[in-house]
């Protein structure tokens, strides 16, 4: 077995001892085989009818093609490799246009929109993206060009899935603002239908817009009448302004919360912008409190370790558990950035919980490691801490406030008792998906 | 245009050749590239990334420090991680943004080696190119660093280059180890799938290495010129190649002069074939001389991939790109095309597909139906 003590770059850190602006210090990564999470070209393939290309080097390529092949989606992607030399021939702009046009005369179809994604290397090169989108939109007029971008070296100043988060709607054409529809925008599942939000959008007589839910281009085409546009997740937070700049939709961030005063804070912000009456949430309280006492009896304890691909707030959702008596030992997150006041509330609480870099080299022999038995909530925790006990959730599964406190509970409850094949379900690329990989 | 796909994957990339080829050797690889790029590799490119550790990592290249020029961190962020990981060596290769910037790997690897006192191996990768480069440059440079001159095996030792896991399925090393020894020789080193680095140190001991890939064919002609060691391509598919390349690799151990050729694909003059093989040069020529002995189906290698001038005589030239693939079946007008499965997009619906998955082409969508070829029968297969 490996050692995890004495290293240069420790893979942990006790929560009592951490630095809530730096967990840990930066080095090489390491990539754990959980899949779950969505990429660019899985948020891409929201938009209905839309065909993605690619334009960038064969390894950057590899990837995204695979993706929409394991999705059964081939016939939506294309691409133009990038060669060393087409960055220094002045053809950078050109070889692109013409790419574009080229595959577009070889299609069956004539797509509504394509998504057309440039990489590092076009950005860092100077290319003029403005000029290529107009000189596409002028060659192929019916068809909407959105500029894309796979731009992971650039990930500090805007990370690739937020800025994907926005780009799918940028095949939208203004319309005229509908008082009467709501969107919920950023997110690349659906939101609970019984979820309090959702209820209270539909409770006022709304309509409710998702791009989730888009089953035709034409019904995608409705997104822009929104007059609210809801973010509930932070990578769509930018959706949520570039609608607000393009169209004046009012965007409200009401990201989900672990919390119950917050979870209060975002419901009369809601209801606020609504003009609706705040409704009484003490029976939904209760609710969830009575399922996160409910799974505390049987999860007893059993120690939990929760990781931040599970849950889009790590730390407040390991603080509601340790507030309601569970056993949580370990967070994977490498930060906790937009949680402060969770880390410190939970450190004072459970000084001993052991916080575990997702990336740190150190890593690698994690599931070696003799862990117990663990319950896991999320995927890769479930692979660090070799557990088929384990919720099979990303990005907050969709459920939000109250209602989702208590389904999460019962999700715990449920992973407690039905052990899953850890193996096949966490290597199954794009949480609900099609993936036709062979695991 | 050459460099457009309306609907074609593309084959696995230059870095994940590398570390492909030096996954089991016990050393530590590093792609300089951006956070999550290694997902690429260790999802698409590497069928052992769950069940078996290796140490691959990625630099998390960010904007600023490639702007910056900031070679410093990675040279530190290695030395660390060698610190903490303990790699019986170091390899360090690029990806689009390092080209962008001239990084220069060998002096980066260097300072590696000079600081964490491992060797440390520069590769010259930019991910604008296929595994085949990739893997070829990586296998020839371990064996430049490790091989040692030493004593020839009693028994017939042959080493095995270009193993990948992206041109073979897993579990071939074992195929070949059974079939080398049903014909009285000795697996002395799989470059590189079940093989140490120790096994690496003593392969000079072969009496002839055996190329499986293009990805091997460097490493075979640095052991050829350094170690007057004879290589022939081929992969045993089937029975009666399997029989016949057995013979040939005897031969080759025998002939004193360096007269015997290295290529034995008896089936020169098949231009007008009915059946095509499209994928890597070796693996493709080796399943024609496959169908040839045993079914006697006349078949032409399409190479899509870099190929040795010989496949590439013989196949017409190396043909990757959608459109020039395309106008080759529709010139051609073969009866049956074997092929990965995701080449079925562009194969006439009138033409007969026999799908042949290949890990380097298709990733994980069809690897529980590769097939292992070795030392088999194929007729079922293949009728």
């Amino acid at each position: 077995m490996k050692r995890m003590d004495g290293l240069d770059k420790p893979a942990c850190v006790r929560l009592a001892d951490a630095d809530v602006s730096a967990l840990f210090r930066t080095g090489l990564e390491y990539n754990p085989p959980a899949r779950g999470m969505w990429n660019i070209v899985h948020t891409g393939m929201l938009v209905p009818g839309a065909q993605e290309i690619f334009a960038c080097a064969q390894g950057c390529l590899r990837g995204v093609i695979l993706t929409a092949a394991e999705m059964l989606e081939l016939e939506r992607m294309s691409w133009i490799s990038v060669s060393e030399s087409d960055m220094f021939d002045g053809t950078l702009e050109s070889d692109v246009i013409d790419g574009v046009c080229e595959i577009l005369s070889k299609l069956d179809r004539r797509p509504p929109a394509v998504l057309l994604y440039l990489s590092c290397i076009h950005l860092f090169a100077g290319v003029d993206f403005d000029a290529i989108i107009s000189e596409l939109s002028r060659r192929e007029p019916d068809i909407a060009f959105v500029d894309c971008y796979m731009t992971p070296t650039m990930r500090q100043t805007v990370s690739p899935v937020m800025k994907m988060s926005a780009q799918i709607y940028g095949a939208l054409r203004p319309r005229e603002l509908d008082a009467n529809a709501v969107g919920l925008v950023g997110s690349d599942r659906p939101t609970d239908e019984d979820s309090e939000l959702v209820r209270i959008i539909r409770g006022s007589g709304r309509r409710l817009l998702d791009i989730t839910l888009c089953k035709s281009y034409e019904e995608y085409q409705t997104l822009s009448e929104s007059s609210i546009n809801i973010s509930t997740v932070p990578t769509g937070r930018l959706a949520g302004d570039e609608l607000e700049r393009r169209f004046g939709a009012r965007h409200l961030h009401l990201p989900a919360r672990y919390d119950f005063a917050a979870i209060d804070d975002n419901y009369k912000v809601l209801c606020g912008a609504l003009g609706t009456e705040l409704p009484d949430f003490s029976k939904e309280k209760e609710s969830a409190l009575a399922a996160l006492a409910k799974a505390q009896e049987v999860i007893g304890d059993t120690p939990v370790a929760v990781d931040y691909t599970a849950v889009t707030r790590p730390f407040e959702f390991a603080l509601l558990l340790a507030e309601n008596g569970f056993n949580v030992k370990h967070i994977v997150a490498d930060t906790a950035a937009g949680e402060e006041e969770a880390f410190e509330r939970l450190r004072s609480l459970s000084p001993d919980i052991t916080v575990w870099s997702a990336v740190n080299v150190n890593m690698l022999d994690m599931p070696e490691q003799e862990h117990g038995h663990i319950l896991a909530v999320g995927q890769k925790a479930a692979y660090f801490f070799s557990t088929d006990n384990f919720v099979d959730i990303v990005v907050g599964g969709g459920y939000y406030g109250f209602s989702g406190i208590r389904k999460l509970a019962g999700l715990m409850c449920e992973a407690f008792e039905e052990p899953k094949d850890r193996r096949t379900v966490i290597q199954h690329k794009g949480w609900g998906c099609t993936c036709c990989a062979q695991i | 245009m050459k460099n457009v796909s309306r609907i074609l994957p593309l084959y696995t990339a230059d870095t994940s050749g590398v570390c492909s080829a030096l996954y089991e050797l016990g050393g530590m690889t590093v792609v300089h590239d951006a956070s999550g790029c290694n997902s690429t590799y260790t999802t698409h490119d590497e069928p052992r990334w769950y069940d078996m550790r290796s140490k691959i990592y990625i630099s998390a290249l960010t904007e600023l420090d490639a702007v910056m020029g900031n070679d410093e961190k990675l040279i530190s962020d290695i030395v660390s991680c060698a610190a903490d990981q303990e790699p019986e060596f170091i390899a360090v290769c690029g990806s689009p943004m390092p080209m962008m910037t001239g990084v220069d790997f060998d002096a980066i690897a260097a300072e590696v080696a000079d600081r964490s006192g491992i060797r440390t191996i520069p590769l010259h990768t930019n991910g604008t190119r296929s595994y085949i480069e990739g893997a070829s440059e990586a296998f020839l440079e371990i064996v430049k660093a490790y091989a040692r001159e030493c004593h020839r095996t009693e028994r017939l030792g042959v080493n095995v280059f270009g193993a990948t896991p992206l041109d073979l399925p897993l579990g071939s090393d074992q195929s070949l180890r059974r079939w080398l020894e049903e014909n009285g020789m000795e697996l002395v080193c799989c470059l590189a799938m079940g093989s140490s680095l120790e096994d690496v140190r003593r392969a000079p001991s072969a009496r002839v290495d055996l190329v499986v890939s293009q990805s091997g064919m460097a490493a075979a002609e640095y052991m050829k010129e350094k170690y007057g060691i004879p290589y022939v391509c081929g992969v045993p598919f089937g029975k009666g190649f399997a029989k016949h390349l057995a013979g040939h690799i005897r031969s080759a151990a025998c002939d004193t002069s360096g007269s015997c050729p290295p290529f034995v694909l008896p089936c020169d003059g098949f231009d007008d074939a009915d059946t095509v093989v499209i994928g890597e040069s070796i693996s493709a020529g080796s399943l024609t001389a496959a169908l040839w002995f045993d079914m006697k189906i006349a078949a032409k290698p399409v190479c899509t991939l870099e190929s040795h001038r010989f496949f590439c005589r013989r196949a017409g030239g190396v043909i990757s790109a959608e459109e020039d693939l395309e106008a080759y079946l529709s010139g051609h007008k073969p009866g049956t095309v074997i092929a990965d499965p995701l080449y079925r997009y562009i194969v006439p619906r009138d033409v007969k597909f026999i799908p042949l998955p290949h890990f380097a082409f298709s990733g994980r969508c069809f690897q529980r139906d590769m097939r292992d070829l070795i030392n088999t029968e194929i007729k079922e297969y293949f009728k």
